[in-house]
């Protein structure tokens, strides 16, 4: 346990030289993550702003959910850069062999592939919208919220890298990584953007049950908000839900495993 | 004058055919951008449906749900990055090849920026019509669909105007390949130039629905050529003398961005230095 960590924290330092060794162009990445995540923000701000509040939602709400979900995304997206990358650096290249070979755990290594500094970027974006919904609400944080936005936030990463972890396992079959899971991470965190009670029932029920994003971020947030569901989960299970979370990540994993097992080598 | 610009239209031919192979990147971009505007249409439908203030609104909500079909439909049209080939060619030194053509490298580049983009964006925008508008009216699910545009006199004004919007799109490219031949990283300029065409373009949310206060502004600027201008001309909320003004904003900054490119690359080939080996 101890010398994995030790591991770890070397691959992370290797990783962060390597990046500031280019600290201009590290800059600007960030930066430009930073401003690319920090409009989505102003489209919510001007419906709210031509329209007014929407089934009793305001400005301030959507920004609590949007800061979560940012928060937990800049996280997952940090630790993950390998299960990313999985299909065109190391299946399609055949290095997975090599990971195969190594006598560390075939996820620490994955894991610490890669950590992408720019995602700073995200992550200062959603703590700004985070304190943007605490203005517009005057919102007071007590120790209680301080410790129930840890937790989701925590069931969100799991989330994010779970979906990482399908988008890898996937790899193992097409080879090329696939694109088209950028629909459930990015398209996940646009769609948490919004409380869920404004979408239709179909797709509301897919981010409950298929996908739980809602569960990572609508139905706990909202006892952050101090509000009770319209949809009419009962307030008990709301600070619960993050937990989908790690059930999550745990099925990810028994695909994953699934698919080492059926691994062959493509490379030359 | 026509030999002078077979070269051009050979570049063009082949690099559209070519593009026209990633069936696979084809269908990956059209189901995100299914995706991506299934969720704007449902919370465009929330924000119209429940706010008193949607009377006063400066379009309907079907204007916004066609304006956000068409703006998936035809995002490839949008100028996203520089030409991923140039920037290969300038950290290869492949660059050499095309300096040492016997054509006009500028003209050269524009017209594959023009067959990158259009090959991409033609595929996409007619699977994205058949989705939005024929299944989803035979789906039951008019309200969300794609509508026709307003009528046969706004139709051919948008085709003028998407011809504009490649010959727009293709110029502002060439700023940023030259950008790319200049720096060497381009990535971090990318970046940044896709923040601002996302929120000036209309791509975030339809321009008009922005603060009125801002509306001259967000007009006039050239970013409201790439998606804007053209699809407020199709639903009918630009028409007759405001919609030609909005072909002449977007041939103005064509206009503008074609001198910029050139003078600039003239400038850069001077001390072109190459790289590789």
């Amino acid at each position: 346990m101890f010398s994995a960590l030790f591991l770890l924290g070397r691959y992370f330092s290797a990783s962060i030289r390597g990046q500031l060794q280019y600290p201009g162009s590290t800059l600007m990445l960030t930066a430009g993550q930073f401003l690319s995540t920090v409009i989505d923000i102003l489209a919510a701000w001007a419906l709210f702003a031509r329209f007014g509040p929407v089934q009793g939602w305001t400005f301030g709400d959507v920004a609590m959910f949007f800061g979560m979900i940012s928060i937990s995304f800049a996280i997952a997206d940090f630790l993950s850069r390998g299960f990313d990358m999985f299909g065109a650096h190391f299946v399609k290249t055949g290095d997975f062999d090599r990971v195969l070979l190594r006598p560390r755990s075939v996820t620490l290594q994955l894991i610490g592939y890669d950590f992408r500094l720019a995602r700073i970027g995200r992550l200062l974006q959603g703590l700004i919208v985070i304190g943007l919904a605490t203005a517009a609400l005057s919102l007071q944080w007590d120790a209680g919220k301080i410790v129930l936005a840890v937790w989701i936030i925590a069931g969100g990463v799991a989330l994010f890298f779970a979906l990482m972890v399908f988008q890898a396992t996937l790899a193992f079959w097409t080879v090329e990584s696939l694109e088209v899971m950028n629909v459930l991470t990015y398209g996940g965190v646009q769609a948490a953007q919004f409380p869920l009670s404004i979408y239709t029932e179909w797709f509301r029920n897919f981010l409950i049950f298929v996908v739980p994003l809602g569960c990572v971020a609508y139905f706990p947030v909202l006892v952050i908000l101090g509000k009770p569901d319209p949809l009419g989960a009962p307030d008990w299970l709301l600070p619960l839900t993050p937990a989908a979370g790690f059930i999550f990540l745990g099925l990810s994993f028994v695909a994953w495993r699934i698919g080492v097992s059926k691994y062959t080598s493509t490379g030359s | 004058m026509s030999a002078d610009l077979r070269p051009y239209a050979a570049a063009f031919a082949a690099r559209f055919q070519l593009m026209l192979q990633y069936r696979a990147a084809a269908l990956a971009g059209f189901a995100t951008q299914c995706w991506w505007g299934g969720i704007k249409v449902m919370i465009y439908a929330a924000f119209f449906t429940a706010s008193p203030a949607a009377a006063n609104a400066p379009i309907t909500l079907s204007q916004a749900i066609t304006y956000t079909w068409l703006a998936q439909a035809f995002l490839a049209l949008a100028p996203w990055s520089g030409d991923p080939e140039i920037s290969q060619a300038v950290r290869s030194g492949g660059v050499g090849y095309d300096r040492l053509r016997p054509l006009d490298t500028y003209g050269w580049w524009y017209v594959r920026a023009a067959a990158w983009m259009t090959a991409r964006a033609l595929p996409r925008a007619g699977l994205m019509l058949l989705t939005a508008g024929i299944a989803l009216p035979l789906l039951g699910l008019e309200a969300w669909s794609w509508r026709p545009p307003a009528d046969a006199v706004q139709a051919g004004l948008f085709a003028v105007s998407m011809v504009l919007v490649v010959l727009l799109s293709s110029a502002f490219v060439m700023l940023l390949n030259i950008t790319a031949v200049a720096t060497m990283d381009e990535r971090g300029v990318n970046t940044m130039v896709a923040s601002v065409l996302i929120l000036f373009s209309g791509n975030l949310l339809p321009l008009s629905l922005f603060p009125d206060w801002a509306q001259t502004f967000l007009f006039i600027q050239p970013f409201a050529g790439f998606i804007d201008i053209p699809f407020r001309i199709y639903f009918g909320g630009l028409t007759g003398g405001d919609a030609f003004a909005g072909l002449g904003l977007q041939a103005f900054w064509t206009l503008v961005f074609l001198v910029i490119g050139r003078t600039w690359m003239n400038a850069q080939m001077q001390r072109l230095q190459m790289q590789g080996g």
